[in-house]
């Protein structure tokens, strides 16, 4: 019942309307001279330095679904879940080498987001599109995810209903003052949230980690305890350490998720913000600490083993919530106002991803449709109306996600969209590197791609929620004619197939003289810095350019 | 699309210390970068060893020896965020643009 969550239900009201006014407020700091601009609302005026650019993309990589669903996947399966650290690792050396160079070549051009690049490193519209269409499908689900953070928090609470609407109604509540700032405020709005988020959440963390520990007997006892739950358990894929079985699983999945992680339009929204080069790279030494963060994270999953938590009830008939664990170990471990701050964090930790998500999404579709295929002619200021528009849109969609599908398996929702991201691989990432790929192989390649990572997820069944399809991401190899019981990532293998395709096509069409698009960049564009002077192609010119200094 | 850099503040420094065709102001219609090709660095295949390492499973996956109750497989790859962190740092520093 809500009334026994009072104070925790104040404290997170409170919270959550100190970051509401700041959403709006953010319309006035650090304004330009003119905010009907794609790249003042949609990229807070490619000018953040270090701190913000810590501050946002860490509140923009590390989501609700951190807090919620990874600790989460510890408490029910174990070591496998402890996959999100590799996976953090490995994406920093990836944006050092791979992100940096999209940052120069979106500064010389004026890109906004990575379907730009490609529309003009290939001469081609369609894969532009297909990129864009592929972006902006993957995120929806991402976004939903963010939803389910705050909603777990929510059920913990006691704040809950009988019918659907009831249920929903303070999710559909928050997500309209979340759509109406970002409306307003553009890419400032998460950017200046992300310092209230990120402190919460580190406060939150560090007491957890110095307090649960003591109160539950050590480090030692909830390890023990963890190993003590799985041994007893008759599923044969948890466990403390992986197993022979799970080891392929858990490698290509970090992997997997960390190529799809910089592919997601979010990730390369929050960066193409940053000022200049160094401001990213010094921010890939930085930003794991965000990483440690997460691997501590994940351990609550353990400590509510060892808390003795069950988790509340799903959905459906006989179900469990596991992505209530961590709000249920934080209730009944901290008093009541502290468990209320950890509520917001978790809760406020789901707003700005969302926000910066959603932006990413209306980019996509300003740039790459709208003005591409509805309006060539559309000015800067038409372009960023249509995205504020798009934007509202966008969280429309991912609220329908969450009050019509069963948001139980969350994470795999946002698997699944990383099999998606994933197939932009060969035309985003290999596209900065060399442009040796023909635009109508990656355009196969991605259709093949695609095609296989939906078939695959259509095979796979999920034993916990009875249903036979799109069960996850680990493909069972055996599916293959294999005679194993090892899975692997989904995504990884569909993105090998992607690669091959464009690979073998190209040789083809390249031996059979087909017309390839131009390439509107210079080998120098990928090293541009903040004072290399940009370049405004013709087809985007504005209608009325105003120099307003002297470029150095 | 965009106005020429007119939204990045500390943008209107003095000419490109390097100095090589740094005089050249903007009227050109297709402007060349000023800064050199930087990323060529040999240095940057150091990278791969914070992408490889967090991968090779066998390194990690047991229980002993325990380090304040954390089994191997955990602190070890908490271990790893260092590791990335010392690789990123130390490309940085020495691909850095000197002047």
């Amino acid at each position: 019942m809500w009334r026994d969550h009072l104070t925790e239900i104040i404290i997170f009201t409170l919270l959550f309307l100190l970051v509401s006014g700041m959403g709006f407020v953010a319309a006035r700091w650090r304004a330009p001279k003119d905010m009907a601009h794609l790249d003042e609302w949609g990229l807070g005026g490619r000018s953040f330095g270090g701190w913000i650019t810590w501050f946002l993309v860490g509140g923009d990589l590390y989501t609700a679904y951190t807090f919620v669903a990874v600790p989460a996947l510890l408490f029910g399966a174990g070591a496998a879940g402890f996959f999100a650290v590799p996976y953090t690792i490995i994406v920093y050396p990836l944006i050092f080498l791979v992100v940096v160079r999209l940052w120069s070549v979106s500064h010389r051009h004026g890109f906004v987001t990575p379907a730009d690049f490609v529309r003009t490193r290939f001469g081609s519209p369609l894969l532009a599109l297909l990129i864009a269409i592929t972006g902006i499908v993957a995120t929806m689900p991402y976004i939903a995810l963010q939803l389910v953070g705050i909603e777990a928090v929510l059920k913990t609470m006691g704040v809950t209903g009988e019918s659907t609407i009831a249920r929903h109604l303070p999710i559909i509540v928050a997500f309209a003052i979340l759509a109406a700032y970002t409306y307003q405020s553009g890419l400032r709005a998460p950017a200046l949230i992300a310092f209230v988020k990120d402190t919460l959440i580190y406060i939150v963390i560090l007491v957890a980690i110095v307090y649960l520990p003591y109160k539950l007997g050590g480090w030692g006892e909830i390890f023990d305890a963890a190993d003590a739950k799985f041994d007893a358990s008759a599923a044969p894929g948890d466990g403390a350490l992986l197993n022979p079985n799970n080891q392929i699983q858990y490698v290509t999945l970090a992997l997997g998720s960390a190529l799809a992680l910089f592919l997601y339009p979010h990730s390369i929204t929050g960066i193409l913000a940053s000022k200049n080069r160094d401001v990213i790279k010094r921010n890939m030494s930085a930003l794991p600490a965000y990483s440690l963060l997460l691997g501590l994270i994940a351990l609550l999953g353990y400590m509510a083993i060892a808390a003795g938590v069950t988790p509340l009830p799903g959905a459906t008939e006989g179900s469990v919530d596991n992505n209530t664990v961590v709000p249920l170990l934080f209730e009944q471990q901290f008093p009541s106002w502290f468990a209320g701050i950890a509520f917001a964090a978790i809760g406020i930790g789901a707003l700005v991803p969302a926000a910066i998500m959603s932006i990413a999404a209306a980019n996509l579709f300003t740039r790459n449709i709208y003005k591409e295929y509805l309006k060539r002619d559309a000015s800067p200021a038409q372009e960023a109306n249509v995205s504020k528009i798009a934007s509202l849109v966008v969280k429309v969609g991912a609220v329908a996600c969450i009050v019509f599908l069963d948001p139980q398996f969350s994470i795999d929702l946002q698997l699944i969209g990383g099999v998606i991201i994933l197939q932009t691989l060969p035309a985003v990432a290999l596209g900065l590197y060399t442009r040796w790929f023909h635009r109508g192989a990656l355009i196969a390649g991605w259709a093949a791609g695609m095609g296989l990572g939906m078939w695959m997820l259509y095979q796979i069944p999920n034993a916990a929620s009875k249903r036979a399809h799109f069960g996850g991401s680990n493909f069972p190899l055996e599916k293959f004619g294999l005679d194993t019981p090892k899975t692997i990532y989904v995504g990884l293998v569909a993105v090998a197939l992607n690669l091959l395709v464009a690979a073998i096509l190209t040789l083809l069409l390249r031996a059979l003289r087909v017309t390839e698009g131009p390439d509107g960049t210079t080998r120098d564009d990928y090293f541009a810095d903040e004072t290399d002077p940009r370049k405004i192609p013709t087809q985007r010119q504005p209608p009325t350019p105003t120099p307003t200094e002297p470029v150095a | 699309m965009s106005e020429p850099e007119s939204a990045n503040p500390g943008t209107a420094d003095p000419p490109d210390p390097a100095g090589t065709a740094a005089s050249t102001p903007a009227p050109d219609p297709v402007p060349v970068a000023v800064s050199k090709a930087g990323d060529r660095s040999p240095w940057n295949w150091l990278l791969f060893l914070p992408i490889l390492v967090p991968l090779l499973t066998p390194l990690f996956n047991q229980d002993t020896p325990r380090l304040f109750g954390f089994p191997v497989f955990y602190w070890l790859q908490l271990a790893f965020i260092l590791l990335g962190v010392t690789t990123t740092t130390v490309v940085y520093q020495l691909t850095k643009r000197r002047g």
